[in-house]
């Protein structure tokens, strides 16, 4: 109903946020909806994190709060969510409370009472809905904050809209995909293994590369400027060492690494004997310097820019 | 007949008494998300170390651990003990009545509260063991072996899982399920640890701890989540960590704090060496006083007086010397091997990446 020059304000600034989402959340998130009670078809829980002076919201961990629906009514364990938030407090007090989740694939108007309970929380929290029945047949992760529809004085209704999400998951590969992704990992790859899986994956996208440009030379695939650029990066990053000092400089250090092999021997004879006696040969040498590896960066580096050029 | 309702009693005695033997564990199954949460909680406190409780269930041969949960830091014992875990196994003792009891029931109350609320949301309300961190692994502490007695008294299968945040940061999850072996856990009962006692249980450095193998599980909601946000990328962070060239600094700290653990056995040997040369002194002064005896009591004899007893259990030569506990000296070499294998690991694959790196140059 305008009146005269009254105007529907429909603010859009907050569109601005960006909500950076932690793996953790995710896994909590999943496994709590796995474990709800078998009347509840939805599970919400609080989430906690930062919130940075250019108001990104970092989502770092979750637990679940127990809640009852019917129809129109929701009831949120308060307590249940007071006292968890002290636990965690008193673990990391830096993780304030950001906001909440919903498991649900849409929004109902119940929410809107759940978000002004977390909204006297905290100022402007975030609703992280994750929909775990996989109804469009995708993941689908949603972040929305909500505003308030006012009409000159009076408030209508709230909007909730959609902010950008980012979905941090660097720990989550730090760990590595292969063992979050399937269902059953029957041993943790050691040092070695994860080496090898790690260098044939550098020496598959090197493949890739050569194949380009021989393409490129032949023909027979159209050049791209921008990618022949990277791949010009990726050269000249080689550091330009002459022979002689890479030579020394690789010698040197196949040396402290394999004094570190041989000459290492510790026989400790067993316990059980009376007179332990220690044999210990030990040829650390003085070489162990500042040996500075300027191509500590070159293999990164060159990874990096393959990472560029494949994967867009 | 009156025997109708004896004999069912007297077989569920029967049955309760010929209980089938526990199942030796023989893995431990992670879920993703307890990785997790150890991997995140563990770098947040870095470098102060903390530790965690584990939650799960105990089947057959294997040890499911479904969630877990941090432990505060203690501030004031943090140097020391680490972390409310070590209070609430009482392993830190005499440390001043007052601020311990708080401290104390503090930890308590933080633990009932937490299973209580994760009850509540149906998580495993079943507590399988705990979680530290390390720093380049130095665990293998007798406050470890302390935590585990503790652990024990409670719960019939604890495994004591230990992350390394440093050497992860190399491109390998580094966690470790741990279990002390039965055969220690006894004798460590008796707190006898000579070497005759050791002799006999056949016990070397290498039967103090048990390690055990780790397995991930997901739920299949989790991996089909997680297949989908990330496809098969070509490169992660974790390759990036693992061809990371310089070798100095992990080298440098590994033979820090091996050279340390070399002068600590080196100390404790020494400690022996003296043991075994009052001992034996001890026993020549007891033969010279045995031989004054009988030449005293033959002489006595001659003279038809009583001969004096051979023993005399008051004289200090006789005393028996505590002869040092060799715990300590097993706990080190454990330590040491572990250096040594960390070592050995990185050093093979530093050779790897610097022939990579020369290959590329020729190139």
């Amino acid at each position: 109903m305008a009146m005269g020059r009254t105007v529907l304000h429909m603010p859009s600034g907050h569109t601005g946020v960006v909500a950076k989402l932690h793996p953790t959340v995710l896994f909590n998130i999943s496994d709590s909806y796995i474990r709800r009670n078998d009347q509840q078809e939805r599970v919400i829980g609080t989430l906690l994190g930062s919130i940075s002076p250019d108001g990104t919201v970092e989502i770092r961990n979750s637990y679940a709060v127990p809640h009852s629906e019917q129809a129109d009514q929701v009831a949120v364990d308060i307590d249940y969510h007071r006292t968890m938030f002290e636990l965690h407090q008193r673990v990391n007090h830096k993780e304030i409370i950001v906001g909440w989740y919903s498991t649900g694939s849409s929004l109902s108007p119940s929410d809107t009472l759940i978000h002004d309970f977390y909204g006297r929380e905290v100022a402007n929290p975030v609703l992280l809905t994750v929909d775990t029945a996989f109804a469009e047949e995708k993941v689908n992760i949603k972040v929305f904050v909500s505003t308030l529809l006012t009409l000159g004085e009076r408030q209508l209704a709230a909007q909730f809209h959609e902010v950008q999400l980012d979905l941090r998951l660097i720990e989550a590969e730090r760990i590595g995909f292969d063992v979050l992704k399937k269902t059953m990992v029957e041993k943790l790859p050691n040092d070695l293994e994860g080496l090898e899986a790690t260098i044939e994956r550098l020496q598959d996208m090197i493949d890739r590369v050569f194949r380009y440009v021989d393409d490129v030379v032949e023909g027979q695939v159209q050049p791209d400027n921008s990618v022949g650029r990277f791949l010009a990066d990726t050269m000249a990053s080689v550091p330009r060492i002459s022979s002689d000092a890479f030579d020394k400089l690789f010698n040197d250090s196949v040396q402290v690494v394999s004094r570190f092999c041989t000459r290492r021997k510790i026989r400790i004879q067993n316990f059980s004997h009376p007179l332990i006696c220690l044999k210990l040969k030990f040829g650390i040498g003085g070489s162990i310097g500042k040996e500075t590896f300027t191509t500590s960066l070159f293999i990164p580096s060159l990874a990096a820019v393959f990472v560029r050029f494949l994967c867009g | 007949m009156a025997d109708g309702n004896p004999p069912p009693m007297r077989s569920f005695a029967q049955a309760a008494q010929t209980e089938t033997e526990a199942l030796p564990l023989r893995t431990v199954q992670i879920e993703g998300l307890v990785a997790l949460k150890i991997v995140k909680h563990c770098k947040e406190c870095m470098p102060a170390l903390v530790t965690g409780q584990l939650l799960g269930l105990d089947i057959g041969s294997i040890l499911e651990v479904t969630n877990c949960f941090p432990f505060p830091l203690l501030h004031k014992f943090s140097t020391d003990c680490r972390s409310y875990g070590c209070i609430l196994s009482n392993c830190c003792k005499s440390r001043g009545g007052e601020d311990e009891d708080e401290l104390d029931t503090d930890g308590a109350n933080y633990q009932l509260e937490m299973m209580r609320c994760l009850r509540e949301v149906n998580v495993d309300n079943n507590t399988v063991g705990w979680y530290q961190s390390t720093y380049m692994g130095s665990f293998q502490t007798v406050e470890l072996i302390e935590t585990f007695m503790n652990y024990q008294e409670n719960i019939k299968r604890c495994v004591c899982i230990i992350y390394d945040p440093l050497r992860s940061s190399q491109g390998v999850l580094a966690l470790k399920a741990l279990k002390l072996a039965e055969g220690f856990m006894e004798l460590y009962r008796t707190q006898t640890f000579s070497g005759e006692k050791l002799r006999e249980k056949n016990l070397t450095w290498k039967d103090i701890f048990e390690e055990i193998p780790v397995k991930i599980c997901n739920s299949a909601l989790v991996s089909s989540m997680m297949t989908e946000l990330e496809p098969d990328v070509q490169a992660t962070q974790c390759d990036f960590d693992r061809l990371v060239l310089s070798t100095n600094p992990f080298m440098e700290k590994n033979l820090e704090f091996l050279i340390e653990c070399m002068d600590d056995l080196s100390m404790e040997q020494q400690k022996f060496q003296y043991y075994y040369r009052n001992l034996s002194r001890q026993q020549v002064q007891q033969q010279t006083w045995l031989q004054k005896r009988r030449t005293e009591n033959a002489a006595r004899r001659a003279a038809g007086e009583e001969p004096l007893p051979e023993e005399e259990p008051n004289n200090p030569i006789f005393k028996t010397l505590p002869e040092p506990s060799r715990l300590d000296s097993y706990l080190i070499t454990n330590q040491i091997s572990n250096y040594c294998s960390q070592v050995n690991g990185f050093a093979a694959q530093s050779f790897s990446k610097l022939y990579l790196m020369d290959a590329f140059h020729d190139e």
